[in-house]
């Protein structure tokens, strides 16, 4: 199968307020099929966000700007592409479900003027056609009554309602690649298990490849076929889903899944004491001192791993890890 | 409307805290001038003991009245009706100097590091207010103190001079547990103290907390959405759903044996990194959100959105029984000697 | 601005060390060269006040050439007005009361604002009920009205005069006090001083306050300008103490004749802008002064 989205030396460069340069995403590797799911994990501040920006081509410039790589979709290159085709593309071939369910719908419009809107710009619909679409596409989220609520305004909504109306909105064109960036933080488990289900089944009907930015490795578990492992700004691990999760290789990964009080259906009587990944993420004014950037906080680090920076091998099959312990133990 | 079942109602030395029927209403202001105020249900008598040197874990969706309840056992927010007794003193009906010196007794610690300090105080003078305002000890002790309290959270004692924002979110969290600790209280409210945080910093301040439990035989009172944190930290729990307690339980029962289709719903939600959980033929689906605290519905309050519910559900309000030693089920398809609900056990 | 993760000193003494906080003040306000021009500015216009009249010792409100004689001709450097008197004399006569009323009238305006906005806003109940009440009854007396009634009672004088417009104007600062109070009331920080067993004169002065404080300081610059455009209103009713020359005095009294002659209006209005804009730039390097998160360490 060839790839539907391809990323490949992705470097993002923000100017910083004193002059310094600071590479919050550095030489990025990736790539994604029709109908299959990227999860992308790590702690905040690690360029997940960044990641799913740069994609959409919404990175802020100035001060920020993708300093390399290419992002290439179905074979198209595109941060070579004009800024016209650029929008063409956003919502329409690629888009994204933020962050913040609560401030990314304008409070002063009804749902169906900003599901609607889209539809009419990318798709040329009328006023009367986009509006059936609105509702085809807030009964196809599950919905209840859409023909009622199309005319609703935001906050007449509950959480996971609006996080449904993003869903709406994002797939309105019917996208290639779908991004969601951390879709459910804000909602409750239940709300959170119906959104999961919800994009499965509308990835099925469309099969479109859906890029899952999280910091939960159970949501990861139950969504995705592949996942990539992120650390200050770099990738330092990439396998499919189960092999990551039985056998992951770089110290950070294993650190994230031991350290997560993990739901058991028989508990035992004994609780262990987590295990911690010490210290906190370096700050980007810290990053880039040559060396492995997990480092400092790494129980197996050896001399080498502060000095020189781990390359990306093949720890397995189609497990890549950047990590001197396999390299020098393969 | 007493829902607390008898067998449970008895005082005992052995509790720190125990919570009757306690009922938390706030008042809407008037929609129609002829009809009574409307009011939010947020918390709707709720009883619970919780055991000298054990952790009492809530949980429950957002809005089921969590944080209402604990600010309510920290005398800050405004009690309707109901009765809390800690360390076997009636605390419901104090007020004024007898209030304020019960405080050195029970200390909160919140789920946003970043609002709970105050940005324009150092680290040192946040931890040491506590001593300040409740007179503990001469200026020399609580200097003393205030460094012993920074080395046991893990914090050094330079950072005293540094202002909350020069700290990361579970350094911030670090400060205010120190601030909770300081008067050596027995009840420590947790209000979410990992929620806010990342997953590695979450496994920090959890072992941080039992550490502290150990040493210092800490009760804690345990809120959090969270049922992978809850099942890590509370001995017993109860799960909250609109105000009221819908199945309260020991860990090992509630987790091995839920009984309650809520708390079965919850515990599928729950994404898992475990295969055999995630494949498990019986997780169960609910569909909506939970209805308005304001107008509650009739029968039971998860009738709405329960995959099991039956005509009585929707009519007659479930009471919470006691089906076995300490386990307390709110739902009529429950039977007496514990079965779940037909569908569930199928 | 996270600290670095090198090793504790074990030398390091472990009482709190707050460092001299007025100079930490001192050198972030340094750093907003807006404010330190604000400062150097309101400090030169003090200085001029206080010394102008020694150095040209004159009669303010005596005639002194021809009347509407334009600037820089037959010595007068600003100009006269319509009464012939030189209007340099006259900002430099003007300028000691003009200060002093609207320093001392933000000052009521804003003690007044303080006061009742904090209350309202930290006991809520009866308590806001009543002061909001109040607070309203104030807001629809037409201002200029009250202040003039005020003045009346008592004999025009700079005291009754910032009194007066202390009393018309607090009432914005009540209502922004008051709903700073009710945000930061709810912030957790508070409900831990509650926690911790703070008595409410604590929290209220020096818990909630200092966190009101940056829109308090911008709104107190602003009343400064407003007690000074206040008083030339007064001014220009013949309500001013007719024995004291102000910038306000000189502005109402030359306003009828503006379009044949803009200088006795413009001079002292420049005065009065110029004031005001160091004042708000002085309140702007303040914020900045009391505001933790700018500090460096
Ligand atoms: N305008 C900016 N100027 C400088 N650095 C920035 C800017 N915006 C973001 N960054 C940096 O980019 C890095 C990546 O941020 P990003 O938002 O992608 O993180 P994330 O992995 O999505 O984290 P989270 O889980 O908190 O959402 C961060 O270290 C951040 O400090
Ligand atoms: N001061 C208040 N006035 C009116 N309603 C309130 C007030 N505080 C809380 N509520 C309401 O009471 C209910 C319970 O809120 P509470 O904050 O206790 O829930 P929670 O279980 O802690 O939820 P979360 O998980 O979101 O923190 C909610 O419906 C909330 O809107
Ligand atoms: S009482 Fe009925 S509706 Fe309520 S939880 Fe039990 S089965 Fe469901
Ligand atoms: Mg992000
Ligand atoms: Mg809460």
């Amino acid at each position: 199968m060839t790839a539907l989205l391809e990323v490949n030396g992705l470097s993002v460069e923000f100017d910083l307020k004193d002059g310094t340069v600071s590479r919050v995403i550095n030489d990025l590797n990736f790539s994604l099929t029709a109908g299959q799911t990227l999860g992308i994990v790590g702690e905040s501040g690690c360029g997940k966000s960044m990641t799913a920006l740069a994609i959409m081509g919404l990175v802020p410039m100035p001060p920020g700007r993708v300093a390399d790589g290419v992002i290439a979709l179905a074979g198209e290159d595109l941060l070579g592409a004009s800024e016209s085709r650029r929008r063409e593309v956003r919502g329409n071939d690629v888009s994204m479900i933020f962050q913040e369910p609560m401030t990314s719908l304008n409070p002063v419009y009804t749902i169906g003027d900003q599901i609607g809107e889209t539809v009419r710009l990318h798709q040329g619909l009328s006023r009367r056609d986009a509006r059936e679409r609105a509702v085809d596409m807030l009964r196809a989220v599950s919905i209840p009554a859409p023909e009622k609520r199309v005319d609703e305004y935001p906050h007449q909504l509950s959480g996971g309602m609006r996080q449904r109306v993003m869903i709406a909105m994002a797939l309105a064109c019917q996208p290639q690649v779908l991004i969601a960036d951390e879709p459910t933080t804000a909602l409750d488990v239940t709300v959170q298990a119906q959104i999961f289900d919800l994009l499965k089944e509308l990835q099925e009907q469309t099969s479109s490849a859906i890029i899952l930015i999280t910091h939960d490795m159970g949501a990861i578990a139950e969504m995705a076929q592949r996942v990539v492992v992120m650390y200050a700004g770099r990738k330092v691990e990439e396998a499919l889903v189960d092999e990551m999760l039985t056998n992951p290789k770089h110290p950070y990964t294993r650190g994230l899944i031991a350290c997560v009080p993990h739901l058991e259906a028989k508990p035992s009587e004994e609780r262990k004491v987590l295990t911690e990944i010490p210290g906190v993420v370096p700050s980007v004014a810290e990053l880039g001192r040559g060396g492995c950037p997990f480092a400092p906080r790494c129980a197996e680090a050896m001399d080498r791993c502060h000095d020189e920076m781990p390359p990306e091998i093949i720890a397995a099959h189609d497990h890549k890890v950047a990590c001197w312990m396999h390299v020098m133990a393969p | 409307m007493l829902d607390a079942c008898d067998g449970a109602v008895m005082t005992d030395t052995e509790n720190l805290l125990e919570v009757r029927d306690l009922k938390v209403h706030f008042p809407l202001p008037k929609t129609n001038p002829f009809a009574s105020a409307p009011k939010v249900h947020a918390v709707d008598g709720v009883s619970f003991d919780t055991k000298r040197g054990t952790t009492f874990g809530l949980v429950g969706e957002s809005g089921s009245g969590k944080t209402t309840t604990a600010l309510a056992i920290m005398r800050l927010a405004p009690i309707t009706d109901g009765s809390i007794r800690l360390n076997g003193e009636e605390i419901c009906l104090l007020a004024g100097e007898p209030l304020r010196q019960q405080r050195r007794h029970m200390q909160i610690i919140f789920q946003d590091p970043y609002s709970s300090l105050n940005p324009r105080l150092r680290a040192g003078e946040i931890v040491r207010a506590p001593l300040d305002q409740l007179d503990v000890g001469d200026e020399k002790i609580r200097d003393d103190r205030v460094a012993e309290l920074f080395r046991l959270v893990g914090l050094r004692p330079e950072q005293q001079a540094l202002f909350p924002h020069q700290f990361s979110g579970g350094q911030r969290q670090r400060v205010g547990i120190a601030r909770a600790l300081a008067t050596q209280p027995d009840l420590i409210v947790c209000d979410e103290p990992v929620s806010a945080l990342d997953v590695a910093i979450q496994a920090q301040i959890l072992n941080l907390l039992r550490r502290l439990q150990e040493e210092f035989g800490l009760t804690y009172l345990f809120i959090s959405h969270d049922l992978g944190v809850v099942q890590h930290m509370c001995d017993d729990i109860a799960v909250m759903y609109l105000g009221q307690v819908i199945e309260h339980a020991d860990r090992l029962s509630l987790f091995g044996r839920p009984l309650h289709p809520y708390t079965n719903a919850l515990l599928s939600a729950v994404p898992s990194a475990d295969p055999a959980l995630r494949d498990r033929a019986d997780r169960i689906r609910v569909s909506g959100d939970p209805p308005s605290p304001i107008d509650l519905p009739p029968g039971c309050r998860f009738a709405s959105r329960c995959p099991f519910a039956e005509d009585r559900c929707r009519a007659e309000e479930p009471r919470l029984r006691l089906i076995a030693e300490g386990h307390q089920v709110r739902c009529h398809l429950v039977t007496d000697d514990g079965s779940p609900p037909p569908h569930l056990a199928a | 601005m996270m600290i670095s993760d090198k090793p504790a000193r074990p030398d390091k003494q472990v009482a709190i060390q707050v460092e001299r906080p007025w100079l930490e003040a001192w050198n972030m306000f340094k750093k907003n060269r807006a404010a330190v021009a604000g400062l150097i500015i309101l400090s030169s216009i003090i200085m001029i006040s206080l010394l102008g009249p020694l150095a040209f010792p004159a009669d303010p409100f005596a005639g002194a050439g021809p009347l509407l004689s334009p600037p820089g001709e037959r010595g007068f450097l600003l100009g006269t007005d319509q009464q012939g008197r030189d209007i340099l004399v006259g900002l430099l006569y003007g300028s000691q009361s003009t200060l002093m009323v609207g320093a001392a009238a933000a000052a009521i305006t804003i003690t007044i604002g303080i006061l009742v906005g904090a209350l309202a806003g930290y006991y809520r109940g009866w308590v806001e009920e009543v002061l909001l009440r109040i607070t309203e009854f104030f807001q629809v007396l037409p201002p200029l009205l009250l202040a003039m009634v005020v003045v009346l009672l008592f004999s025009p004088s700079i005291v009754t005069i910032s009194l007066a417009i202390g009393i018309v104007s607090w009432t914005s600062t009540a209502r922004l006090v008051r709903a700073e109070f009710l945000r930061i009331r709810e912030l957790d920080f508070v409900k831990a001083e509650r926690a911790i067993g703070s008595r409410n004169a604590r929290i209220i002065w020096t818990i909630i306050l200092p966190n009101a404080a940056p829109p308090l300081i911008v709104s107190a610059a602003l009343s400064v300008g407003v007690a000074i455009l206040f008083e030339a209103g007064l001014a220009f009713l013949q309500l001013s103490d007719p024995n004291v020359m102000s910038w306000g005095y000189l502005i109402s009294v030359n306003r009828p004749q503006i379009l044949e002659a803009w200088w006795p209006v413009t001079f002292p209005g420049l005065a009065i802008f110029i004031t005001v804009l160091s004042v708000s730039l002085i309140g702007d390097g303040l914020n900045d002064a009391f505001n933790p998160k700018l500090r460096q360490r």
